[in-house]
């Protein structure tokens, strides 16, 4: 008699097996593989150029807010300045100015700098101690203008001439505008290194994305025989970039807004030393202030955006000389 | 359905591959494609597929002037052929499931639309319990079998196969040429290039497309 024999369960157990997998079914990796991209070396890349491009950025738009502040205070500002004359008394003059100065529409503030504090003005060149009597030092009224009102200086100036013939009116406006000229300089310079170096980023991306290109061939070929458009094929490129440039951009963006708060912090600290003083005087106090920061985020997202579209673009072209 | 008017191919100022080819593959037929290596059926198949341009010569693609179309009608095109290569060019990095699903993904189909469909031809190929299996771990005859399935998933009109029984041993061979046969009833025209004479007497009713020298011979059933 036989043993009875096991039921095949094999059949069953091929049938589980099955289920199984398609249970565990891998259905959405990328169609270029992460790896083929030389992600890391680009996002370095990115990373440095977007810092170097938002310190730029940064440094302009703080040249740019400090000068709009030297340009509001002294314009805001004008000097009387009263020669000494041998054929009229000085004090005299000064008080006319003065009184002159007082009556002008727009004005708020009149301060008349006597004989003592010109003297004071002139220790720093002449050094202490002299006697400055017998030298026809000129004295200054500093008048202060209200804000808001366009002060009318040519009135001012012919009052001057008839009440205060020795007085001369200085309102900066060479010194103006050579600040201006600088500034304005400074700016455009900061805008050429930026644009250079966002042209030097985008060609190192146009590198890399060829290089993918190179690397992935293959895929792409196989991509076109199983009917896939151009468009399809350049999007699988163009998320991977998109990713790259982001990381990179934000990575660089973050560098640059903590060196600016970095640099906030020193100059709060240095600004009691006399160099100090002289940082904040040009540069206002390293502060970007929340448009700067917004500005340094903008310019960090932009990058990704550029990114993807400049490997979008190239892929394209690319493509475009495939069959 | 697939028309060569005179189709002559060169590359740069070279002497012509391929020369004075004028053949129609109709719907629904099935078609060997052979010759010694080297003689240019590997140029031809390109050639039907529009990844070469001749440089003289009609070719008309489902009735369309091929070198009237753009690259989208071209893609569209492609969407209608199935194509196996002879080193199968599975993506190493896709699992064959995946592998297999590509035609249907590039299309903008949502997954979950053709899982089912892609998982009962692995099945049917025989690649049930490998679906999950990345193509540097197959064996040539999965890879094969999944590069088959990979071109017939999207139920193409036309079909090319370059030495698609090249890698397998004769009865996988046979079994796989089952499967075009089968293809070409259910109404795929069929176009397989292979050397192995033993596979093509199999099937002695198939057309015979002879390419040497770059020229082509055309042997009908009639004709020998």
């Amino acid at each position: 008699m036989n043993a009875p024999q096991p039921p095949d369960r094999s059949g069953d157990r091929r049938q589980d097996e099955e289920e199984l997998a398609v249970s565990r079914l891998r259905r959405d990796m990328p169609l270029v593989p992460a790896s083929s991209i030389a992600g890391r070396a680009l996002v370095s890349v990115i990373a440095i150029m977007t810092f170097l491009s938002c310190l730029t950025a940064g440094g302009a738009m703080l040249v740019a807010s400090a000068s709009q502040g030297w340009r509001s205070q002294i314009s805001r500002e004008v000097t009387i300045q009263i020669k000494p004359d041998a054929g009229r008394e000085i004090d005299a003059q000064v008080e006319k100015a003065a009184a002159t100065a007082r009556a002008a529409p727009g004005v708020a503030n009149v301060q008349v700098f006597s004989k003592q504090d010109s003297e004071r003005l002139l220790e720093p060149w002449l050094g202490a101690g002299l006697d400055l009597s017998e030298l026809p030092i000129p004295r200054l009224i500093v008048v202060r203008m209200q804000d808001r009102v366009e002060p009318d200086l040519s009135a001012l100036r012919s009052a001057l001439a008839t009440q205060a013939p020795g007085a001369s009116l200085d309102d900066h406006r060479l010194w103006l505008a050579r600040l201006d000229t600088m500034a304005d300089a400074i700016v455009l310079f900061a805008l050429a290194l930026f644009l250079l170096m966002i042209s030097a980023m985008m060609l190192a991306i146009g590198f890399a994305t060829r290089g993918a290109m190179a690397g992935n061939r293959e895929i792409i070929e196989v991509l076109h025989f199983v009917g896939a458009a151009d468009s399809y094929i350049s999007r699988q490129f163009q998320g991977h970039f998109l990713r790259l440039g982001l990381r990179g951009g934000l990575l660089g963006g973050a560098g640059a807004a903590l060196f600016f708060l970095a640099a906030t912090a020193l100059s709060a600290w240095w600004s009691n030393s006399p160099g100090g003083e002289e940082i904040v005087a040009l540069f206002g106090a390293f502060a970007l202030g929340l448009k700067g920061y917004v500005a340094i985020f903008a310019v960090a997202v932009a990058i990704g955006v550029l990114t993807a579209a400049m490997s979008r673009i190239i892929v394209f072209r690319h493509l475009r000389r495939l069959l | 359905m697939l028309h060569f008017e005179n189709v002559g191919l060169r590359y740069g100022m070279g002497s012509e591959v391929v020369r004075d080819l004028s053949f129609s593959v109709e719907t629904q037929s099935f078609q060997f494609l052979t010759g010694p290596s080297g003689a240019g059926k590997t140029t031809l198949l390109r050639l039907m597929l529009l990844s070469l341009k001749p440089t003289r010569g009609l070719i008309k693609m489902f009735g369309r002037d091929a070198a009237s179309l753009d690259k989208d009608a071209i893609t569209a095109l492609r969407r209608r052929i199935g194509v196996v290569f002879q080193d199968f060019r599975l993506l190493d990095h896709l699992t064959t499931y995946e592998n297999v699903a590509l035609p249907l993904r590039v299309m903008g189909r949502n997954e979950t639309s053709y899982r089912a469909e892609v998982v009962e031809l692995l099945r049917w190929v025989g690649l049930g319990e490998r679906m999950n299996a990345l193509p540097p771990v197959l064996s040539g005859g999965e890879k094969q079998r999944a590069a088959i399935a990979r071109a017939l998933i999207v139920r193409p009109e036309l079909l090319l196969a370059d030495e698609p029984t090249g890698n397998v041993d004769p009865g996988l061979a046979r079994r796989l040429l089952r499967l075009f046969v089968e293809l070409h009833k259910s109404g795929t025209a069929v176009v397989i290039a292979t050397h192995d004479i033993a596979l093509m007497d199999q099937f002695p009713d198939a057309r015979r497309l002879v390419i040497s020298g770059g020229r082509l011979q055309i042997f009908d059933r009639d004709s020998w």
